[in-house]
């Protein structure tokens, strides 16, 4: 019943979006109001039939009806609700179908919150966003169908991929990834419309850059809690690999980043738009590439599933839309008229300039670094990987390149300045860069690389801050109170710009913690006997004993330890090793001591209970938290200059 | 076509130009950072074809432990052999061995060939299967887990 239930609603969401999106197309083509306006009610028609279909799933979930293929697969009566919920985006074929549910919702806010306005250019918006939902409809009509009817339902079922019910961000990671790849293909659908009608008028400005900041703000805060559920969960020690899963996250968010910028120049200079458009197009076309190495099995990880069959599929609609946005570039690119150019080096535009092309810069790095193995593979069917090292040379002068722009392209006037100007906003903040750096020495910093960025921040930090309450000062020099003026310069009429340096300022943090964390880390290996202590970094670890604990999935093997320093005690640390039911090998699963100095890490490779000895591998790295912390900060800071 | 006008063309020249020679410098600077960072996925076989190539490279030998050969060097340090249908390779470890590690079973190691003639290894990973199967004795190895092993990169990176 569910089944069947099921695989109407999503053949109806299929047939409803391909008609939506035809309608788009030819509404964009004839003007016509009425074709408008049923494209329109296809686009909410596809968003209920999906939405739907995918709230019947949870409901099968929930209800462990085991009739389903789908529930068969990842459902378990013995598991937590929480992990009942989230095995609905934990294998591939629900995995599609949540896709589609965020999709919907984006489709039908979008349609909703520009209807009346944009005629010109939301038919043609509407039918690119149908033409992807219906793309991802026919996934699940045909090669990943999460409604197949299982003849002989199984009494119980195996639970979702035990790593992903090992930490309680599996629940909240893939929901902040989802809104952001997926919302992407907004901005995606104006950026389409815009070269279709040959036009990038200043009305449409608003909303793309407000449905490309959106999902900005989730990806940003999803790429963070991927690196702070890796940290939590695998035990190494690190938050960042490079790791292809990890890249396809970074890459559409690099791009992305940058056309958040340059639509700045479009606004303020009217330059720069093919540039714009290509950026969010690119950010598109890469969340997709990334949903072809995470979903296709080229990759082996956590988000990879071995009976996945889709790679071929999807690595064909990432060539349409390739073309398709290639095409419409290259035919329609120079109607996209500049209203002005850069006048000279030193002016704020010119940074943007620079800024954008170092963000491409990174992107290509990384993107050549992550596919470059595949290529190889494709054409020698020789097995190879990209090692770290390269992309950390690579990618660290870069970012360190960035965070020189950003101190000095907010300080520097737009249009032409004068060579007073410029020395009057540049040189004071050389001040904040030798500040950071000496407190850096002095706590021991000695790698180049990190004196330099900590430089580049102090920098950056001072002129951030300077700009950041700049209109507020020159209102209360003309004589009004500083809450009158902090509210309407800061939170009212400058909210956008407040809340741009307010996330400034966080990646400021954010850079400089990544550079200390990784440049100051230290690990130590320990092998104890019960009751035994020894020193790592500076502090006593002592081991008190192994424990085993049971629970409905899982059994555990706990190593006790006690963590002193100076002979008080700092903490008590249960690093694990956890098995869960059906599956063969243990999962282990690190203990972490954070304080706002740092975090003192012991991860478990090797524990006997019967012997009751364990050895252990400890990271002490200065910071971390800062990290977690400050890209939160980034987020919130964005959208409350959002929500203007 | 006025003075303004050929100006404004120069410069255009002038930034292709430059966009061009920077676009090769950073073209050859990635290509020779890809080159030296290489992580090569081999068997014993694909190791011992490779010759004096496996010497400094860094490399993933995957492949199963042979019985008997695992010995204690005192501390965390382990040597046995990763053996392969054909061909056998000595591995010395300074690393803790794993959990599940034993003989008969999945490994990757990650190192290089050095002069004596053994694989040095600072990274030792246990066949690590996500599927769900009941656990079975005798464990036999799978060259399909191996190779997705080796090519795994989010579990026990250090």
């Amino acid at each position: 019943m569910i089944p069947a239930l099921g695989r109407i609603l999503i053949l109806a969401s299929l047939l409803s979006a391909a008609a939506g999106a035809l309608l788009g197309f030819a509404a964009g083509r004839s003007r016509s109001v009425d074709g408008l306006k049923w494209a329109r009610r296809f686009a909410y028609l596809y968003s209920g039939l999906i939405i739907s279909a995918a709230l019947l799933m949870v409901y099968a979930l929930l209800t462990h009806n085991f009739s389903v293929g789908y529930v068969a697969q990842v459902g378990s009566r013995s598991v937590p609700t929480w992990v009942t919920i989230v095995s609905l985006w934990s294998s591939l074929e629900g995995s599609i179908l949540f896709w589609g549910l965020v999709l919907g919702a984006y489709i039908a806010a979008a349609t909703y919150f520009t209807r009346g306005q944009y005629a010109e250019y939301q038919p043609d918006a509407i039918g690119v966003w149908l033409s992807c939902a219906a793309f991802f409809s026919f996934l699940m009509a045909g090669p990943a169908n999460p409604f197949l009817t299982v003849p002989n339902p199984p009494l119980d079922g195996p639970g979702p991929n035990p790593l992903l019910q090992n930490h309680l961000l599996m629940a909240i990671h893939p929901p902040f990834l989802y809104l952001g790849y997926v919302g992407m293909t907004i901005p995606f659908g104006f950026a389409c419309a815009a070269l279709i009608k040959g036009r990038l008028g200043h009305g449409i400005l608003k909303p793309l850059r407000e449905s490309l900041m959106l999902p900005w703000i989730f990806q940003t805060i999803a790429i963070m809690l991927g690196g702070w559920w890796a940290y939590e969960v695998l035990g190494w020690g690190g938050y960042w690999a490079w790791d292809p899963v990890e890249n396809a996250s970074l890459l559409p968010w690099l791009t992305g980043t940058a056309a958040l910028h340059s639509i700045m120049v479009v606004e303020r200079r009217g330059i720069l738009k093919g540039w714009t458009i290509t950026l969010i197009q690119a950010t598109f076309l890469l969340t997709i590439l990334g949903t072809f190495m995470t979903r296709s099995g080229v990759f082996n990880s956590v988000h990879s599933f071995t009976q996945s069959a889709i790679g071929p599929t999807i690595l064909g609609f990432l060539a349409a839309a390739l073309l398709f946005s290639i095409a419409l570039l290259a035919f329609r690119i120079d109607k996209l008229e500049s209203d002005g150019r850069i006048e000279g080096a030193a002016s704020r535009e010119a940074m943007f300039l620079i800024n954008n092309l170092m963000f491409v810069l990174l992107t290509f790095t990384v993107l050549i670094g992550t596919v470059f193995p595949l290529i190889v593979e494709a054409i020698s069917d020789k097995q190879m990987s990209v090692g770290r090292p390269y992309f950390d040379s690579m990618v660290v002068p870069i970012g360190a390149a960035l965070l020189f722009v950003l101190g000095i392209g907010p300080a520097l006037p737009w249009g032409r300045a004068t060579g007073e100007q410029v020395r009057k906003a540049l040189l004071p903040p050389i001040a904040g860069a030798v500040l950071f750096a000496l407190i850096g020495y002095i706590a021991n910093v000695r790698s180049p690389w990190t004196l330099l960025t900590l430089a580049f921040g102090g920098y950056a930090a001072w002129v951030t801050f300077a700009q950041m309450f700049l209109p507020m000062m020159q209102r209360m020099k003309r004589g009004e109170s500083a809450a009158t003026s902090f509210v309407d310069a800061q939170l009212r009429r400058g909210r956008r710009r407040f809340a741009g340096y307010i996330v400034h300022a966080a990646v400021v943090v954010v850079i400089i913690c990544i550079a200390v964390s990784s440049s100051m880390r230290q690990s130590t290996e320990l092998h104890f006997n019960k009751g035994q202590t020894l020193k790592a970094s500076g502090y006593d670890v002592t081991f008190l004993g192994v424990e085993e604990r049971s629970e409905p999935h899982r059994t555990s093997i706990i190593g006790r330890f006690d963590v002193a320093r100076n002979g008080k005690p700092v903490a008590h640390l249960e690093p694990r090793m956890n098995q869960y039911q059906m599956m063969r090998e243990p999962i282990g699963t690190p203990d972490v001591h954070s304080t706002m100095a740092g975090d003192f890490y012991l991860a478990l490779s090797n524990i006997d209970p019967v012997a009751q000895t364990a050895s252990i591998n400890v990271y002490a790295t200065p910071l971390v938290m800062w990290i977690w912390v400050a890209v939160i900060l980034m987020g919130v800071g964005a959208l409350f200059g959002l929500m203007q | 076509m006025n003075e303004s006008d050929r100006m404004r063309r120069k410069t255009r020249w002038f930034m292709l130009g430059a966009f061009a020679v920077a676009g090769i410098a950073f073209a050859v600077i990635a290509a020779s950072g890809i080159n030296k960072n290489l992580v090569y996925y081999w068997t014993p076989s694909d190791l011992h074809a490779n010759g004096e190539k496996a010497y400094g490279a860094t490399i993933r030998l995957g492949g199963m432990v042979a019985k008997n050969s695992i010995r204690n060097l005192g501390g965390s340090a382990v040597e046995f052999d990763v053996k392969d249908a054909t061909r056998v390779v000595h591995v010395k470890t300074t690393t803790v061995p794993p959990q599940m590690f034993r003989e008969n079973i999945g490994v990757v190691v990650e190192g290089t060939m050095v002069k004596g003639g053994y694989f040095q290894s600072n990274r030792l990973m246990v066949s690590h299967n996500n599927e769900y199967k009941a656990p079975e004795k005798g464990h036999p190895v799978d060259r399909k887990e191996l190779e997705r092993m080796m090519k795994s990169v989010e579990q026990g990176k250090s």
